[in-house]
């Protein structure tokens, strides 16, 4: 039987409604270790972002000069000393591997070491926070601009106009450095500074532009809160011996000021060393009080840790009240004993193995890898040709793939059927039995080849024959395999 | 004009019409929606003025901008044309030999060759250049007017049989029909043939007779030896290639109603250049002398 429940329109009116809208975030400036990190960390990502299109690498003649380069129209991939090819994508499946053992690893170690210091909506947000700052003033100013009742003076649009032409600018040269990677940069950026560049490379341009200026001016927190999955899957990822940024309430507690607890402890009583001073609160660029524990808005970006450092430096008292440090610590320190820090476990020592593991074999088949390369393809219209003598003839296109960056001479023989004839198309090789061709750099070359063998020294119907070939001068070799059929 | 009231449930009011007493709520089209459709009909008059729209008696009106997608295929296809002419010219001017050693040359004639030989060829001799029942294999090394480039292209220039006064000449008499043999003549004769290439041959079979009876009437096209005769596209009756079939009663029903086999000429039909590269695509299929 069904229960109908009736709901009180009142009640949900108590409830309040599900939605909440944003309050926005005003973070305070603030200075110290981890703002230090912070900086010098930003500096180095945007860095090599913007920059590593400009790194130049000689490859020899006709070849592209760009350290780092994704030629889509050619299907190469250049990454200094290394060439790829469209084939030889698993790599980046591997690289996509050990980016999330080593997320998986610094969570283990120092929790969102990511969130707080390195992903991009972190680095523009923290970024596009110092342009406001610097336009419009500090947390308090900002605060009174946006709630005064006078809001639309000459001096306040200008600042915002200011604020936003910046943005703008960071966020198009976010876009601009972006298309850089995609073909040769200092000729892009002429052909884009005289509009002579593609409509392609402004249209990614307008786009990245967009989401820069969208991501890290406006929606910035709630990109971590609501959009992004990391947050969520950390539960799955973190152990009781992970450093977080914490709150030591075993410390804070009972939090009361400075007078009161210099009074209890003129008593010899315990008194908590938070003054409430909400300085954690007004520096948090996600706008949560650390001193609720652990929490999914909190990037661990240790902001907060540097604006309490301050403030007990300023009070007389140890600093580090938030500090990187895990629950265990927290109650062991409430039972008189020492903190330990075992950030060298089981679970980190398996992460490391496992990079190493999967580095190396990545390394391994990188070093070893064929430059040479041969794909056989049978001919199927007609698969088997009878010839005037009775003996049998197939046909197949082969394509040899010369990976390096230079021709060179190779030769082709086979394995297979009996007392078999090979016969290179448009081939007048001096060495007819084992015919010689030259692969072009860093190419394919495409050849028919006729493979012809006596029908009664071969009466199966399919016989498997592989195909060789031999780099005559560096003696690479590569081979193939498909079958010879007889009608 | 009929009576509005307001729905007391809805707040809305009603637009007037009735029918059984049940009455209809006034609700608009929503603005945008209108005003999207509005646009659409202003669209759809400067479309008037700038694309060709309105039939007139013997023509139509050309719009402002003397737009036609007819035009457009027309501009695609001579740019398709110019695009090809230029490396077609290369391989014009370039002789067949020649063609084929160079990669590129070789590379851009087999491209062409084998895009013609799918319009034109490959309805007799199918895609692949395999053949069929009286339509010759161009993959293998059996060739009736000759496998060497000049050869081919030739062939493929004026055909056999075509009516065309340079195409290839000559055809199999029909013994039987005009009398020329008789049935067990024939018989003989057709198991000689088979004999030849190390075929069974059927009981009671006389040899001698057989080589007599070709002697007489079949070595002069197909020589003393049956190695056929390319001049007079005579097959070869030694190798075992046979276009028709090798089996008793089709070598019999070749000697009795014989083989005229036609290849069209196409030259006039295909450009020279063309007919180079299809040419050297066919001598490229394997079988090229």
């Amino acid at each position: 039987m069904n229960k109908i429940v009736q709901i009180d329109p009142d009640q949900v009116e108590e409830l309040g409604p599900l939605y909440a809208a944003r309050k926005k975030v005003y973070p305070q400036k603030v200075s110290g270790t981890f703002r230090r990190i912070k900086w010098g960390l930003m500096a180095f990502c945007l860095g090599v972002y913007y920059f590593l299109p400009f790194v130049r690498w000689n490859r020899g003649l006709g070849a592209p000069d760009q350290a780092v380069l994704i030629d889509l129209p050619n299907s190469r991939f250049y990454f200094f000393f290394i060439e790829l090819w469209p084939q030889e994508v698993y790599y980046f499946t591997g690289l996509l591997i050990l980016a999330a053992i080593t997320l998986f690893l610094m969570n283990s170690v120092g929790g969102r070491i990511w969130c707080g210091y390195l992903c991009p909506q972190t680095v523009w947000t923290d970024l596009f926070y110092a342009v406001e700052r610097l336009v419009e003033g500090d947390r308090r100013e900002r605060m009174k601009k946006d709630a005064s009742a006078h809001r639309w003076t000459l001096e306040r649009i200008s600042e915002l106009v200011l604020k936003h032409s910046i943005w703008l600018m960071i966020a198009w040269w976010t876009g601009g450095a972006w298309v850089l990677y995609f073909t040769d940069a200092p000729t892009l950026v002429k052909e884009l500074v005289t509009f002579q560049a593609p409509a392609i490379a402004y249209i990614w341009i307008a786009i990245l532009t967009a989401t820069t200026y969208l991501l890290a001016g406006f929606m910035r927190e709630q990109v971590c809160v609501y959009m992004c999955p990391w947050p969520r899957i950390q539960a799955a990822l973190t152990d009781e011996w992970a450093l977080n940024v914490t709150y030591r309430y075993d410390r804070g507690e009972k939090r009361m000021s400075v007078k009161k607890a210099n009074e209890l402890r003129a008593l010899g009583q315990h008194a908590g060393d938070c003054v409430d001073c909400y300085q954690c609160v007004a520096v948090c660029p996600t706008g949560i009080d650390i001193r609720n524990g652990p929490q999914l808005d909190c990037i661990q970006c240790g902001l907060c840790i540097d604006a309490c450092d301050n403030v007990m430096k300023k009070i007389g008292r140890p600093t580090r009240l938030i500090g990187y440090d895990n629950d265990i610590n927290i109650q062991r320190r409430m039972e008189g004993k020492a903190p330990i820090y075992r950030i060298v476990r089981p679970r980190t020592i398996t992460y490391v193995a496992l990079i190493a593991l999967v580095g190396g074999i990545m390394l391994y088949t990188l070093a070893t890898r064929s430059l040479l390369d041969i794909n056989v393809l049978h001919d199927r219209n007609p698969v088997a040709v009878k010839l005037s003598d009775g003996s049998i003839r197939n046909a197949y296109t082969v394509r040899f793939l010369n990976k390096r960056g230079f021709d060179r001479v190779v030769a082709i023989d086979i394995d297979g059927p009996q007392d078999a004839k090979l016969h290179v198309v448009g081939g007048d090789s001096i060495t007819p039995d084992r015919p010689m061709i030259v692969l072009g750099r860093d190419g394919t070359t495409e050849l028919r080849v006729l493979v012809t063998a006596p029908s009664d020294r071969n009466p199966e119907k399919s016989i498997p024959v592989k195909f060789r070939v031999t780099d005559i001068g560096l003696g690479e070799v590569a081979s193939t395999t498909d079958n010879f059929v007889t009608p | 004009m009929a009576e509005t009231e307001l729905d007391q449930v809805s707040g809305k009011t009603t637009t007037g019409h009735q029918w059984d007493g049940i009455k209809e709520l006034n609700t608009p089209l929503p603005r945008w929606w209108v005003l999207t459709f509005y646009a659409t009909i202003i669209w759809a008059i400067g479309y008037w003025v700038v694309y060709p729209a309105w039939p007139l008696l013997w023509s139509n009106t050309t719009g402002l901008f003397n737009y036609s997608s007819r035009a457009d295929v027309g501009v695609e296809l001579a740019n398709l044309e110019k695009i090809r002419g230029d490396k077609m010219v290369v391989l014009g001017a370039a002789s067949l030999e020649d063609i084929e050693k160079d990669p590129a040359l070789l590379a851009l004639a087999r491209a062409r060759g084998k895009a013609a030989f799918g319009d034109n060829c490959a309805p007799c001799h199918g895609s692949g250049g395999a053949g069929a029942k009286g339509y010759p294999n161009l993959n293998d090394d059996d060739w009736l007017w000759g496998g060497s480039l000049e050869q081919i292209q030739q062939t493929i220039q004026f055909g056999a049989r075509s009516g065309n006064a340079k195409a290839h000449e000559g055809a199999m008499l029909a013994f039987g029909k005009d009398g020329i043999l008789k049935k067990d003549e024939i018989v003989t004769v057709a198991n000689y043939v088979r004999s030849l290439s190390g075929l069974s041959t059927s009981q009671g079979y006389n040899a001698a007779a057989g080589a007599k009876l070709f002697a007489d009437n079949c070595a002069s096209c197909h020589g003393e030896n049956g190695k056929g005769n390319q001049e007079l596209g005579a097959p070869d009756l030694t190798d075992k290639i046979w276009l028709y079939g090798s089996d008793e009663a089709t070598v019999i029903e070749t000697i009795t109603n014989g083989r005229a086999g036609v290849m069209p000429a196409w030259v006039g039909r295909l450009d020279p250049s063309t007919v180079k590269a299809l040419a050297v695509y066919v001598h490229t299929l394997g079988g090229g002398k």
